[in-house]
Formats: C-alpha cells, structure tokens, sequence
C-alpha cells in the first residue's frame, strides 16, 4: 500500500514542482519544521577523507543513506579479519550536517549480512540514538528522521548485543554536527579513528583470523589501530600536507575498550576541541586523551616539512600493535624554525638518538672469529635495533623494514653497513614492501657494527657471511 | 508425502541418505543466559527432522500449491525476497544445490509447508535446548571450544552458495546443522520481544541493547544466545532472509508429563 503511494508519487514527481513533490512526501514520514530549507543527500567519505564544510546559512533535510556490509578485510600484512562495516570501510563513512538540520536516515543491511545491526548516533537526542528505530534484518532497511540540535563530532556505533562484540568488529564511524557559524577555515581536513581488534591468532599470526571472544573481556587486543587496519594510514596511504598548511583532525575513538593518547609526533596541537565539543578550545597541547565512545578535533599548522608520526602515546600500541599513522608534508626546510635533519623528528622509544652504546667504558677485546662476533652481535642487536626491527627481525609492517630474509640487506652489504653508519631516510622496497621511515645513524664503533651485521646476516635465513671492522671502517670513510 | 515427489524432477536432484528422518528428543529442563539465575525451562520429549528443508523439497511443494509459488504469493505472507535466490518459479537454477537448506522463506511459508507433512515448527525452547548439545554432550554450553565454533560462523558473512545439510556433523541427538549453516525459523520466534524501545522500559529484551546487556543476565559470556535473541528479535514472520531456513518437529508419539 505504501510502496503503491510512493510509485504514484514518482510518477507524479516528473510532472508537478520539486516542493510539491516534497511537501506530498512528508505525509508519509514526519514532515520537518517550517524553518527547514531545501532537500539534499548528505555526502559520505571513507576515511581519511572528509566531506567538504557545509556552506549553506540556514537548516536543511538531509538524507543519508548508510549501508551496513560485512565482508573480509586486510588487517596487517597476511592477516584478514571479517569486518562488520557501515558503508564497506572501518571507521565507516564520515557524515557531515549543520545544525538544526533534520536528517532522514536510512539504514540498509546487505542481505549477505549474518546479523541484524542497528546505529546509535551520539549526535541524536532521543531514545537510544536511533538504535531501535533503526534496528534492522538482514536484507532490509530501516528509515527514522532526527534534529541535530548540539554541535560537535560525535561518534556513531552499533549497539545490537553483544555491542561490545559488534563494535569490535569495526562498527563506528563519525559525525560532525557544524555549528552554525561554521569551523574557521583550513586548508586540509582528514578523518582519523582509533580502534581495538581481538583476533584468535596473536599479532601477525596469517590467515582469516576470528573475534576472540576472551581476549574482548579481558581487554587485551592483538591490534589497536588507526582507520581500521596495520598501516592503513602510513606508507603509501600516508595523508599528505604542504609546508604553511593548516591541517584539521576530526578524532573518533571506536574503541570498544581502550583510550587513546593521541599524539603527533613532530607538532603540537595549536588548538583542540576538547572532547569533540565546540566552544573549550585548548591551545598549544601535546597529547590528547580521547576515550572509546569520544572524539576531538585537532588543529595545527605545518610549519616544517618533514612526515608527522600518528600515534596512540601508550606506545607499546604504537610499536607492537600498529597504531601508527603518517602525515607527509612537503616544502622546503624551514631551518630558523627547525634546523636538524628531518629525521630528528621521529620519536624512538628509548629516547632519542644517536643510540648510545651500553657498555661504553668497557671495551672488549675484538672478536676472535664469526662464532663470536655472531654472539657479541646479538647483544647489539638487542640494545639497539630491536625496538623497531622487532625480535625475530620481522620488523613492523609499513613502519620499519624486515631483516629477515630480507632482499634489501642481502643483495648491498656495504648498503646496510652505510645505514647503519650514515643512517637511512627516504622510500625503500624489502621483500616487496614499500618503506618510507627514518633510520638514525647508530653511534656505535666498527667492531659492535661488525659484529651486529654479522649476527644479521647469520640468522633469520640471511645469506651467512662476516662483516669485519675494516670494511665498516671503509665505509665510514668513504661518505666522510 | 512431498519427498518422493521431489525425486521426480530429474537426475539432478540428490537422493536423501538413507538415516531416520527425524530425532527423538527426550526433553528436560535448561536454562537461558539471559534469564536470572536459577530461572529453568521445561521442554516435554519431541521429534525434530536431522536436517532442514531443502530446496528439492520445497520445490515440490510450490509445484503442488501453485498459492505459495514465487510470482503468486500473498506479499503479507513472505516479503519480495522470497525464494529469491531460485531463477524462477519452478527453476532453482545453476547456483542453488538442491539438497542445500532452503532460504529466503517466510515464517507463514515455513509453517504451510510443514502443515502439509503433518509437522509445525520447532518451539523457541525446544530449538535452544537441542542446539546446547555438540557431538559428544547433551549441554556443551560452558565448553569455550563450543562457543568459538559458534561465534566463528556467526562473524562470517553467508556463502554465496550453500552447502547441503548432509555435510553438517551430526550432534549427539543425530541432528546435524543447527549451527554453522543457515539460521532457522521457530514458532515462538517472536517471543523474547516485546516490541518498541529496549533499553527503557526493563523489559525481556532490555538485555539486547547496548547498556541494558550488562545489566542482567546471568551468563555475561554467552555471546552466541545474544546473537540468536538479537537476530529473531530483528524479524517479521513475513521477512525472507538469504541466510535463514527452517526444519520440522513433531510433538513425540508417547505422552509425557505435561509442562508445569
């Protein structure tokens, strides 16, 4: 009986105005208040892209069609997760609307859907966010139509139980609500969730890895991420800024369970809207806490180029369970500003660099032969290239490059003694994987620097061989 | 009486193995996470079929009750998903398996076909205290192993194509595929709503939003039945879902005491 009012209605619709169109519409739905102008279909963004600043001087309906998908995607490198989404992407798609507008949202649930899945949108006031007006079976869509009446960014969620487990599965995403005097302008804007995955396999374990129910209670993810997987936001998908640009951050954290301590690495937050809200504006901060379930918006100018390092400042998260995301930004250097080389700016666990030799004082006789300088290399290895190359030399995907059975370290010893000695910037490929991070020169002597690379190359099915001190030493020369 | 027939329709169709039809339940009392503690059920002794209703099968049937075909069925009786993934009315077509679970039927549609097999849906309780059993215990429900199986097919999108029930392992009872396969239709299915807002009003299904989840149940852990009560309380008995089929149940031939 509707579904005959409405053809009725399109047929009509190619012969009488638009705003007769809408008003006979509005008898079927809620029909929006008189201040209400104008009908149109909100623009939706994946991240890190956000929707362009809402122009327009008075409240609008707007609708928004969000599609609810769920369907296997990367996680890191080697390893799939079978994500529930909104709208095909984790965070899924950024929705934009100005205050005082009235919003028809339709939720769709793909009919390949095994669940029912609903949204509760922190932006509605109203009974549960919209979650039961929009909860939804598989292979149907749900309608129900809200006032954005607060400003802010505001994240959205599933909550069909067990919540905590479909959130976990990447349902979140974020709302803006613009004020109605609008956000200053800025050149660049880009959208940036956190979120916690509990898979049965550990970190990097291969393959389609299921929710891991224990883990979930417990707390203890195997991935915190930033926009859904392992480097999804860094390498080759890194955001990207020019020197002088000032760039927005709309911040959501999906969670379900842990805070974020948002940092950037290299800059400093000239303004934050603290807690996603509109009028407290901090200034000048270093690390914001967001917790799951909240959001802030982070500005600041690029003043240096260089790449800015996203991260959750809880840094075992950062390093070991891929909450790690890159803003490049390009120009010139600006060294009365910043004089240092570029890659001072990485932040390194232990504190800064050069990496200083724990035994310094103590100098040990040089290494007798191979079965020595490998045993003496491990323990270099140890105290300064595992934090980043990892212990198994797996290195950490789109971050810092493998040394196990690398191609890059075996096919160029005398390459790999020089970044080492001199240090490493810019694009490398190892084994097929792009690499675009800083290695700091290691202050250490060229007997430990034999010894280290030794040990490299005879393990973790490297090519074998012996690096002596000379041939560091030769090294050392030739780019000085 | 519908079985043989569906044998007619050419060498394509899979002959149903040669195992009893259907399960003796002997019934007891259980309980339901989502319940308060101490809470128990009774479920009197049943049959129920080992396998769900294949599209063989259900193509017999429309073919003889041409009300319940595709292009002529009531739409307040099964919404226009319904048998959707066949190619027409009476061509189940490349990608169907005819001994594969039907799908994409109503609740109205699952209880004519039953009807005419002298059977009904299984009730709610009856569904649930079968689909606690795995292949070595009557109650596997506090066996993590259980639960991770279930929860793994309930985080997997449905296949494109199903597979038969006869690939299913059988649990202890011999019914095979209540998890991992397909969801299923029950009688009651509506029974643990109440309709309208959830997180309100302190009702049954204030255990299925959000907040309200954690305010009750006794089994905090068991995701799976969270998942089961959420995906009925999501359906109409006239909605047909690509992921969703049903099987027969009898009440069993000797009285037993009766329910309390």
């Amino acid at each position: 009986m509707m579904k005959q009012i409405a053809i009725t209605l399109g047929l009509l619709g190619a012969l009488i105005p638009c705003h007769a169109e809408s008003e006979l519409r509005s008898n079927g739905a809620i029909k929006p208040p008189p201040e209400i102008r104008g009908e149109e279909i909100a623009v939706l963004t994946d991240p890190p892209n956000v929707p362009p600043p809402i122009a327009r001087k008075h409240p609008a309906k707007v609708v928004v069609k969000l599609e609810v998908i769920e369907k296997v995607m990367r996680m890191s490198d080697g390893v799939d997760y079978t994500f529930w989404t909104f709208g095909g992407c984790v965070p899924g798609k950024f929705i934009r609307v100005r205050q005082g507008d009235f919003v028809e949202f339709h939720l769709m649930n793909h009919p390949s859907s095994k669940m029912p899945h609903n949204i509760d949108l922190h932006a509605v006031t109203g009974q549960g966010g919209g979650a039961a007006a929009s909860f939804t079976a598989p292979g149907h869509s749900s309608t129900f139509s809200f006032r954005v009446l607060n400003p802010g960014l505001y994240i959205y969620h599933c909550a069909v139980a067990p919540v905590g487990m479909h959130v976990a599965n990447g349902m979140y995403g974020l709302i803006y609500v613009e004020p109605e005097e609008g956000l200053p302008k800025v050149d660049r804007e880009f959208y940036v969730v956190q979120g916690d995955f509990y898979t049965k396999g550990r970190n990097g374990e291969q393959g389609l890895q299921p929710f891991d129910m224990e883990k979930a209670i417990d707390e203890k993810p195997d991935y915190v991420v930033f926009n859904g997987s392992v480097g999804a936001a860094a390498g080759d998908k890194a955001m990207t800024a020019k020197k002088g640009e000032t760039v927005r951050v709309f911040f959501g954290n999906g969670g379900p369970n842990l805070s974020s301590s948002f940092h950037v690495i290299g800059e400093i937050f000239d303004k934050v809207y603290v807690e996603g809200g509109t009028k407290t504006i901090n200034q000048n901060v270093q690390t914001t806490l967001v917790p799951p379930g909240g959001s802030a918006i982070l500005e600041f100018k690029c003043e240096v180029p260089g790449t800015l390092i996203l991260v959750d400042h809880a840094l075992t998260r950062a390093f070991n369970k891929g909450a790690i995301g890159m803003i490049k930004v390009a120009g010139d250097p600006e060294p009365p500003t910043y004089s240092g080389k570029i890659e001072d700016m990485v932040y390194l666990p232990e504190g800064g660099t050069p990496q200083t030799m724990p035994e310094e004082g103590k100098p040990l006789a040089a290494a007798v032969n191979t079965a020595e300088r490998i045993d003496r290399g491990r323990n270099v290895f140890a105290a300064n290239c595992l934090a980043c190359h990892q212990a198994e030399g797996q290195g950490i995907p789109a971050a810092f490059p493998p040394l196990a059975k690398s191609d890059y370290l075996n096919a160029d010893v005398n390459r790999a003694i020089g970044a080492v000695v001199h240090g490493l910037t810019g694009e490398i490929t190892v084994n097929g994987n792009k690499f675009n991070s800083v290695m700091p020169a290691m202050a250490l002597n060229d007997e430990d620097i034999a010894n280290v690379l030794t040990f490299v190359l005879n393990s973790w099915d490297n090519k074998g061989g012996e690096v002596k001190p000379g041939d560091v030493a030769k090294v050392r020369a030739e780019k000085k | 009486m519908n079985r043989p027939l569906a044998l007619l329709f050419g060498s394509l169709l899979a002959v149903a193995p040669a195992e009893e039809p259907m399960a003796r339940i002997d019934g007891g009392s259980y309980s339901r996470p989502l319940e308060k503690g101490g809470q128990t059920r009774q479920v009197a002794a049943f049959l129920l079929d080992v396998r769900q209703v294949t599209n063989a099968e259900y193509l017999a049937f429309v073919i003889a009750h041409p009300e319940w075909r595709r292009s002529r069925v009531n739409r307040l009786f099964a919404d226009s998903s319904y048998l959707g993934h066949w190619t027409g009315d009476l061509e189940l077509g490349p990608l169907v398996a005819p001994d594969a679970p039907v799908t994409n039927v109503s609740w109205f549609a699952a209880r004519a076909f039953l009807k005419v097999e002298g059977k009904r849906l299984p009730t709610l309780d009856e569904w649930e205290f079968v689909a606690r059993a795995d292949e070595r215990q009557v109650d596997a429900t506090g066996d993590p192993e259980f639960r991770k199986r279930i929860l793994a097919w309930y985080s997997k999108p449905a296949p494109e194509v199903l597979p038969a029930t006869v690939t299913m392992p059988a649990n202890i009872y011999g019914v095979r595929g209540l998890h991992g396969l397909v969801w299923e239709w029950t009688s009651n299915f509506a029974a643990s709503m109440t309709g309208g807002e959830s997180r309100s009003d302190g009702s049954p299904e204030g255990a299925l939003f959000c907040g309200g989840a954690a305010a009750d149940p006794n089994q905090a852990v068991e995701y799976a039945d969270y998942m089961r009560i959420a995906f009925r309380s999501s359906l109409q008995g006239a909605f047909c879902l690509g992921g969703l089929g049903f099987r027969g149940a009898k009440d069993a031939p000797t009285p037993t005491t009766p329910m309390p």
